[in-house]
Order: structure tokens, then sequence, then C-alpha cells
């Protein structure tokens, strides 16, 4: 089965008419994708032999045609914990570590028989926008090989990107769901704080955290939602409320709806093409029967910095547990208790991790509290206002993901102030725990461009239904990436 | 020179929940390590802390109890730092805003007077595990990681060791009666720890502070704080200078010794703890928690001096701890006279637990079974005699007294009809103390009374047996 | 307002982390560049702004007091992923100082 052709709808169908097993599906699926991936890297460990054993006990008990995930292959981001399947936030400080439990959405996925076929790469601790920051493999853009995926959830999005799963999970800080969703022309979408749980989700900002689906269309994208979310008592930063079914009434179309185009997203620094394919969206949008007016988000600019701090700080705190004690990797090299500490973290982490622990630490020292987390945490309450003054008169916010399309390997590496400048539209979601879609809005020069849908909290529904107008009328979701490298 | 002292305490409590502060584990340490334990105890990655209802309303409660503002708005922090028995790394505590603020207590000093302690805060926080060490390893139990504990941090206002240790004492009492600890220092549910400094009298600011840590008692607690008063004005009068560091109290030696020397203050990196959602506590919720405190010692002591008779000392007795207090209420409950029940727990019971170093809970009296032993006596059944023998066996072997009484033939010999009849047979053979009692010799009776106490194997009553033989000598 | 390499190595020290001499001074500017931009926050007029700390407008998030039976199981499994362990402890080189946090 090829899952550019085929959605879950059509997956589903094959799969109740038995034109195919969930085991051959699977089968197929980890024969295909070991032969893709040998050129995009997007996996960082396959589950192949549970996987089949999996699929073979969900024919056996037959697919629910009520469950239109029944028997689905699945790529999971490799920062989510998954029992006896190891998970190394592609890290070395967790290098063959096998967890103990299930992260709830795990739990989620198997209830609704999924298949797992494999943990994905990423940025180490979801620390980046490129998956250059794993500790063990680069993954490449299956649009152009010598291009980056995005980051962090760039495995997950490069696998779904080049047909090898037909859904993944990411999780989302500051944009590890929807920029490489952008940047690989898929689509990805970061819930509301609170909508999923992130138990299990191995912490980076704890305030910002959220796990979300990625996949080829917006419905499926949906549907998979409808699984992983809702309240969950291990989670207390999770919403007792209920979950609606996201796919029902996706197709009512956009008439009548108000969608604000901040001026502050389409400003210096954003790609002409970008920019242009924005635009061309919103007319779409027009045609569609919706209002497109611009609005001001005014904080925006004060995003970066202040998301920098936080997450930074709270990643400072929640990385301090990997310490070569209880789990993980110990150093060899101890004479004492203070060298398992600091060789066991001075060996196992990658720069750019120990750069964030670092800015984060000092953001939260003595003395530099007030000028920096706290200030941070004031500016925040300021950008929440900001998107709640413009929900006041609209009911979506558009915009790009990214200022540019994906950049090519190695290229930013080097200069963490430019790659931190690339998250100045994707941020602002989660430090006002929004929803947010990426969604395929275009190309530019053979790669694919972003366009990103913010909602009020809860109100994924509005978003899908956006989403999916504007899907179904037009191709961008069609093309097919190409799997080369001409740059 | 003369010198000023002040004081200040902060004491660790920890809280007997069922489960623990963050996670659902079992609030029992002790047995096979690492047993009560989960991935939240060993902070394993994605994992995430749910917060206790029981430990928030214990919390409430020992603020409430110990005059304390509870904070209608509170909420968790994380406190870094590095250690083993620290799995996260982080403590979760109240830094920036507690659960109880700006308490009091009142404390009885030896000279008759009273005087009201300040407390300046009680907030709620997860305990670490614990470390062994032996030789070039450590071994770390986590079975203690996330225990709840409430720490009570006093203001400056004690001004001696005596009135540190009075603190304590009251402070414990206080505690134990709300139900919310065991508060044993032996075991680690009560911790202190010490700040004192001294200044010339008259001198505004205060002197620099040393800090007394690992101390295991209370009276442990005021020795090394009158240690350290001394050692202070030595350095101070021999013009030398105090240095802000840790010290330990050497129980062996009676001295403290130092620790660590403090070099600037710790950055322990406090932020809003983002996982656990604020605590907002209103009067509805505070009220509950107020109605579900047991009645306080100072409460009891009145009501045993005005409604029970007992004296002021007897209360105070009776009330030092909850066990015997409720085991009084009960046994009073049961039927005993208020008084007797007083001198018996004071008396017999008082003295067999510490000679046994035994805590009622661990013998087998019940207060039903001291109540009826006590009404034995009081209506003649046994004499107070045999009830020491009563007492022994209802406290080590549970009987119930008044069938075990009987069994055993034990009861009092008191009807005459039985009496008479050995009385007559030991004057019979007694002529001689006939011949006493006529010159006036009372002696005679006494030695009459034993010989029939012989006879009956100390089971006649005695009251009724000197009645008796009275009347029969006066007949002769 | 520059970072010095000193705060830079009290900061390492915080997070027990070593850094070679180069490392140090690599970081000590780019620390200096990112905390640059972060200073641009002191522009905002922030006063009387509350500090976000919790997104979603959750409180009294409360578990009830029951205690999860024991897990031996699990706790062999949590034994078995520790680098080190003894006796059902998780065994570390020598603590030096007083022996234990308690908790402060």
């Amino acid at each position: 089965m090829n899952y550019f052709e085929n959605d879950l709808t059509a997956l589903h169908q094959a799969l109740v008419n038995h034109d195919i097993t969930s085991y051959d599906l699977t089968q197929q699926t980890l024969a295909a994708l070991k032969e893709t991936d040998q050129k995009v890297n997007g996996f960082l460990a396959l589950n192949e032999e549970k996987a089949l054993a999996t699929a073979k006990a969900i024919d056996e008990k037959g697919i629910d045609p009520d469950n239109i995930l029944a028997g689905i292959p699945i790529a999971i981001k490799d920062n989510i914990m998954t029992k006896d399947l190891k998970t190394t936030a592609a890290s070395k400080i967790l290098e063959n570590f096998v967890p103990v439990y299930d992260a709830t959405v795990m739990q989620k996925l198997y209830d609704k028989d999924l298949v797992v076929v494999g943990k994905t790469n990423m940025d180490e601790f979801a620390m980046g926008g490129s998956t250059e920051n794993s500790a063990f493999k680069t993954t490449k853009n299956p649009w152009n090989l010598t291009k980056v995926p995005g980051g962090s959830s760039g495995g997950s999005a490069a696998v779904v990107s080049a047909g090898m799963v037909p859904v993944a999970l990411g999780s989302d800080t500051g944009g590890s769901i929807r920029q490489p969703a952008s940047f690989t022309g898929i689509v990805g979408m970061k819930p509301t704080y609170g909508r999923v749980s992130r138990w299990g989700l191995i912490a980076f900002g704890s305030s910002l955290d959220e796990i979300g689906p990625m996949t080829r269309s917006v419905k499926d994208n949906a549907a998979v939602l409808n699984v992983i979310a809702g309240h969950d008592v291990h989670d207390g930063t999770t919403v007792d409320q209920p979950v609606p079914d996201f796919t029902a009434g996706i197709d009512q179309g956009v008439a009548g709806l108000k969608i604000g185009l901040p001026k502050e997203y389409l400003g210096e620094g954003v790609q002409a093409e970008v920019k242009d394919a924005i635009l061309a969206a919103a007319d779409k949008f027009r045609e569609l029967g919706a209002t497109v007016e611009e609005v001001s988000l005014p904080h925006s600019q004060y995003g970066v910095a202040a998301y920098y701090i936080i997450s930074s700080s709270e990643a400072s705190s929640n990385l301090q547990r990997f310490d070569g004690i209880r789990y993980g990797v110990r150093t060899q090299n101890a004479k004492n208790l203070d060298d398992v500490y600091v060789n066991s973290r001075t060996e196992g982490f990658g720069p750019e991790v120990k750069r964030r622990i670092m800015l984060g630490m000092y953001s939260l020292s003595a003395g530099y509290y007030d000028a920096y987390f706290k200030k941070a945490a004031q500016v925040r309450t300021l950008m929440k206002q900001d998107f709640e003054n413009v929900f006041k008169d609209y009911d979506l916010i558009m915009g790009p993901v990214a200022p540019t399309t994906a950049y090519g390997i190695g290229e930013d590496v080097t200069d963490p102030l430019t790659m931190y400048a690339g998250d100045v539209l994707s941020v602002p979601v989660n430090m006002a725990g929004l929803p947010g879609l990426s969604l395929p809005a275009g190309f530019a020069k053979g790669l694919p461009i972003g366009m990103q849908l913010i909602g009020q909290p809860f109100a994924e529904t509005t978003i899908y239904k956006a989403g999916y107008a504007f899907e179904q009328a037009t191709t961008f979701h069609q093309e097919v990436p190409t799997l080369g490298g001409n740059d | 020179m003369n010198f000023e002292t002040t004081i200040g305490l902060e004491v660790h409590v920890e809280l007997k929940t069922k489960s623990k502060m963050f996670s659902p584990s079992a609030n029992e340490f002790g047995d096979t390590p690492n047993m009560n334990t989960n991935v939240i105890d060993w902070g394993y990655p994605g994992v995430l802390p749910t917060v206790n209802r029981g430990a928030i309303e214990y919390g409430m409660r020992a603020a409430l109890a110990l005059n304390a503002t509870v904070s209608k708005e509170n909420h968790f922090d994380r406190k870094n730092y590095f250690y083993p028995d620290n799995p996260k790394a982080y403590q979760i505590t109240q830094f920036e805003q507690p659960i109880g603020t700006k308490g009091w207590v009142e404390v009885h000093l030896s000279d008759g007077s009273t005087k009201k302690i300040g407390i300046e805060e009680l907030h709620l926080e997860e305990d670490a595990g614990k470390n062994t060490h032996t030789g070039q390893y450590s071994y770390v139990d986590l079975n203690r990681q996330g225990t709840p504990l409430i720490e009570i941090v006093s203001a400056p206002d004690m001004h001696s060791p005596e009135e540190a240790y009075e603190y304590m004492e009251t402070l414990r009492q206080i505690i134990q009666f709300t139900g919310v600890s065991d508060v044993k220092m032996e075991e680690g549910s009560l911790r202190v720890d010490a700040n004192i400094s001294i200044r010339p009298v008259g001198q505004k600011e205060y002197g620099v502070k040393t800090e007394l840590k690992n101390i295991n008692s209370f009276s442990f607690l005021r020795k090394g704080l009158e240690y350290e008063e001394k050692r202070q004005a030595q350095i101070l009068l021999s013009g030398g200078t105090i240095r802000q560091e840790t010290r330990g109290f050497n129980e062996n030696t009676g001295e403290t010794v130092l620790q660590r020397v403090k070099e600037g203050s710790d950055d322990y990196r406090y932020f809003p703890e983002p996982d656990i959602p604020p605590l907002h506590i209103d009067d509805d919720w505070i009220e509950k928690v107020r109605a579900s405190i047991p009645e306080m010692p100072a409460s009891r002591r009145n009501r045993y001096i005005n409604d029970f008779g007992l004296t002021a000392s007897d209360a105070q007795v009776l009330t030092a701890n909850l066990e015997m207090s409720d085991f009084y209420e009960a046994t009073v409950a049961a039927g005993a006279d208020a008084k007797l029940a007083s001198n018996w727990l004071q008396g017999e019971v008082s003295a067999y637990l510490n000679a046994e170093h035994l805590g009622l809970a661990d013998t087998k009296l019940t207060p039903a079974h001291l109540a009826t032993m006590i009404s034995l006596i009081t209506d003649g059944t046994i004499s107070s005699k045999i009830a020491k023998k009563v007492f022994k066996e209802i406290i080590t072997n549970g009987s119930e007294p008044k069938a075990w009484v009987e069994a055993k033939g034990m009861v009092q010999l008191s009807d005459p009809a039985k009496l008479l009849p050995m009385i007559t047979e030991v004057l019979d053979n007694n002529a001689q103390s006939i011949e006493d009692f006529k010159n006036g010799k009372d002696r005679a009776i006494g030695f009459l009374v034993g010989q029939l106490m012989k006879q009956t194997h100390g089971q006649a009553n005695p009251k009724v047996v000197n009645q008796l033989l009275i009347g029969e000598l006066k007949k002769r | 307002m520059a970072i010095s390499k000193e705060q830079v190595t009290h900061v390492a020290n915080l997070a027990r982390l070593s850094f070679t001499d180069e490392e140090l001074g690599q970081f000590t500017d780019q620390l200096s560049q990112i905390t640059d931009m972060f200073n641009e926050l002191q522009e905002v007029d922030t006063t009387g702004v509350a500090p976000m700390t919790h997104v979603v407008d959750l409180v009294n998030v409360l578990r009830p007091d029951e205690p999860a039976p024991a897990n031996p199981a699990e706790r062999d499994a949590l034994l078995h992923n520790a680098p080190d362990a003894q006796d059902g402890y998780i065994k570390v080189p020598a603590i030096l100082d007083n022996g234990g946090t308690d908790a402060e």
C-alpha cells in the first residue's frame, strides 16, 4: 500500500475489506522503509519483531470497522517513553536506555490497535530546529537530501513525508512539530497545552511541551488527535473536559470565519516566497468565504528571547536527573561521586543541550532571576494577552510557520542566534499554550512552505475545519518528494 | 560583657499519609530497600508529580493547630541541587508562598512563666531518600523519597536553650495531637536544625549565627545550644569573630563540632514548579479541615481539671502524649473512676511501661479492661494486693479481668457466713491473743487477721474480717 | 552586559558540566550574545504584569491519598536499569560529606 495515495480512510477500508491484513501492511511498511530510510535516516530504532506480533494479534482479533486506526503502522519520536523499546531522546546519555513504562499516549495508541514500527530521530532532547543535534545521525529532508528536515521532530516529519509511515507522533516545545512539518510538506498539529498528556514525554520545557500528530493530511491528523487527546490523572496539567470528535464536521468549510493575519508575522526576515505563499493562502481563504484581515500581536518580537529564557530554565532543571546514578550512561571515568556527575553529564550531553542548560541555569541563578526568568514570565503574560485581544474579534490566526524553507545541512549549526531567530513565528503559540497547525501552502525551489493556523485554547476543531477546507481547495499536499539531492 | 542569645529553629515533620507527597507509592520505609518506589520516586524521564490531597490537608491542619494563617493562594517551587538521594536533582517545596504563615505556640518555662514563640511559616515539601555508606561506596534507598514533610520555621524568638527545648516539647505535643505525624525524633519523623547567635546586650544587629544540625534528641539540642552559647561567648570575649558555619553535636563529648563553613549563600535556582497547578484554598475548605482537628492538649487539660476533678499536674502528665491522653479518656468513658484511672495510668501503668521500655500500644492493656479492674477494686471484689496480680495479667496477656479473677478464684472472701466459722476456729486456737486483746493490746487484732489471711490464702476481705473479728472478740 | 569567563565557570559548576579552556571561551562568547538578545526584554514595560508560570488556569489538581501496592517486578526492572546496584540499593562512589541531605 502506498502512503502517498492512500490516506487513513483508504487504508482502513482496505483492512476492513481484507484486501490486506495488518500483518502484511506492517511487513510491507517495514521492508519499504528500511530501503527508503537508507537515504533519509529518519529512524533511530525499529520495532520489527514486536510490530509484526502486534499486527498479527490485531488481525486475529479482527479489525474494528469503527476504529479508523486499527492495524495502522505509526512511528514515534524518540523522546516518548516506550516500554521495552529503546528510548534515547537522541542523546548519548540515554544510549541503550530501555524504559520500564509507557507514555500515556502510547497506552492510548495500543488500546486503539496501532502498530508501532519504530522510534524516530530528533534533535537531542528536542533542542533544535534541524535534527542535526541528534547524537546518532543526521536526518535528510526527503524533498532535497542536502537539506535539513527541520526539527526537533525531524525524524517523524521525514518518515511521514517520504511515505514510510502514514502517521507519526512528534512533540512541540517551540515549533518542533510545526516547523519540520513545514519543511517537509506534511501536516503537523501542536494541540492546546493540557489537551494531550505529557506523562512519558521526556520533559524539555514543562510549561510548553505538547505531543501531537504528524500526518499527510488534515483529516488523518484529526483522527490521530482523537486517540491521543484527553485528561490524564498522571498529568495534573491536562484539562478535564470531554474530547470532541475532531473529524466530525471537518468538511463544513470556512464561510463566515474571521481570520487574522498578524502584520508581525510577515515582517523582516521572512523569505519572499514564504510571504507570497501566505498572502496567496489568505486570498484562497477569502475565496472560500472567510474574512482575512491584518491584525497585530505587538509583543511578537520579544517571543524568541522570552521563550529561550523560559524553555532553557525549565530544561536546565528537567535535565538534572540525567546524572548517571539511577539509569542511563554512567561515565567509565569516575574516581569519586563528583566525577560521576560531571563526567557522565559532560560526556553524555551534546553542545546544544549544554548551551541550553547553561542558559537556563544562568537565567535562574541568584541575582539574575528577576531580570531574566521573571521578566520573561511577565512578557509571556503580555504575549498571551495579545492573542486574547485578537481572538475577541477573530476565530483564527494565520501566518507562516517558519521564516524560510528548509536550509542546508550544516548551514546554521554553528550560529545559535540565527538558529533561534528561526523560531520567531512558532514559539508564541507555545508561550500562550494555544493549538497550532502546520499544513502545506506552497513550494519555493522545490522545497515545501508551511502555513500555520492558530486557534483559541481547545479550538482544534476550528483549525482542522479551516485546514481541511484549504487542503481540499489546493494541491500542495498531493506533491510527492523526490528523495533527490538537486541543490 | 553580657550577651543575649537568639535562637531560631527549623523543624521538619514527616506526615503520616498513606501515600507519598507526589507519587502513589506507599508512605512506608524501613524494610526492603527501594520496595516502596516507582518511576516517579526514581525521577524517571517523562514522569510527572501528582499532589496528595491528604498531605495538603495535613499541612493545613498543622498550620491551623499552630495558630498560623492558611495561605489562600500558594504553589510549589523547585529547589535545585544534585545529590544521590535526590533523584530529580530538585526537591519540590514551597519557596515563594508557603501553605501557612505567622503562627505561634505558647510554651511553659520552669520559672512558671509562659512565653509566646512566633512561627514564621510552614511549608510543604518532599523528603529525600536515604544513603548508607560502607568503605568506598554509598548505597541509595529511595523508600523515603517523596514522603510528605512540613517544615516549620520559627521566628528568632527564643533567647535560651531552655526556651528552645520547651518550644520543641510544645510543638511535638501539638503536632502529635493533630494526628498528622508520629513526631518521633528517634525514627526521624521529627527533625530539628537550630540557628544560634549571641550579641552584646543592647546591640541592635544580630550576631553571626551558626547552624546546629543532625541533632538526635531534645536534650542534645539543649546541650548543643548551651555549648554553642559558651563557645561563641568565649570567642567574642577573646576578641575573635564568629564564622558562619554548620556544626554537629558530639553526643559523647557534649561538644559541637565543625561540619561545614558556609561560603556565601547556596544557589538553589528556585522557580515555580510548572508541572503542578497552584492551590487555591477557600474558607469552606479551611473550615472543613479545622473541624477535623482533634482536641488540643490545652483544651483537654482544662476538661480534666473541670470535669474530672484532676489536679493541674495530673492533667499535665496525662496530656503529655496523645496515646496516654486518648487511653485515659477511653478508660473513663468505659466507666472507671476518673481519679483512680489517673492514678493507675500515672502509677502502675507508667511504671510498667518504663520498666519494659514499651508504649501503651505495645501492651495488651485495653481501656475497658483497666476500667473493669478499677471497678473490681472499688466494689470490693478484689483487694488492692490481688489487683497487682490482675494488672500484671491484663497488661501482659490481655485477659478479661473479671473472668480471670473468677477463674483463678481470686475473688475476695467477704461472706460472713463463710468467714465466721474460720474466725471461730482461729480464736479457739489463739487464747493468748484473746487475752492480749482484752488487756488492750490492739496488736493482737493484727495477728489474728494475719492468721485468717494465711488460712484463706490472702483472699479474705480484710475490712470484713476486721469487723467480724472485733465482734467475735467482744463476745468472748 | 557581557558574561565573564568566571560566571560561565560558576554556572558550569552549578550544572555539573566541565569545559576545556577553548570550549569555555566559545561558550562565554555565545552566552554573551544570547544574553544580549535576552536583554531586549528590558524594553518591555512589565509594571504590574503578573508572571505566567502556568498557561492553563487549573487549580487544586489533587490525588486522593490512596497508596498503590508495592510492585516487586517494577522494582527489579528499575534496579536492573541502574548503572550499578547491589542488594536492592543503587550503588555510587562514596558520598564524602555529611551523609544525607534529608530535606533542607
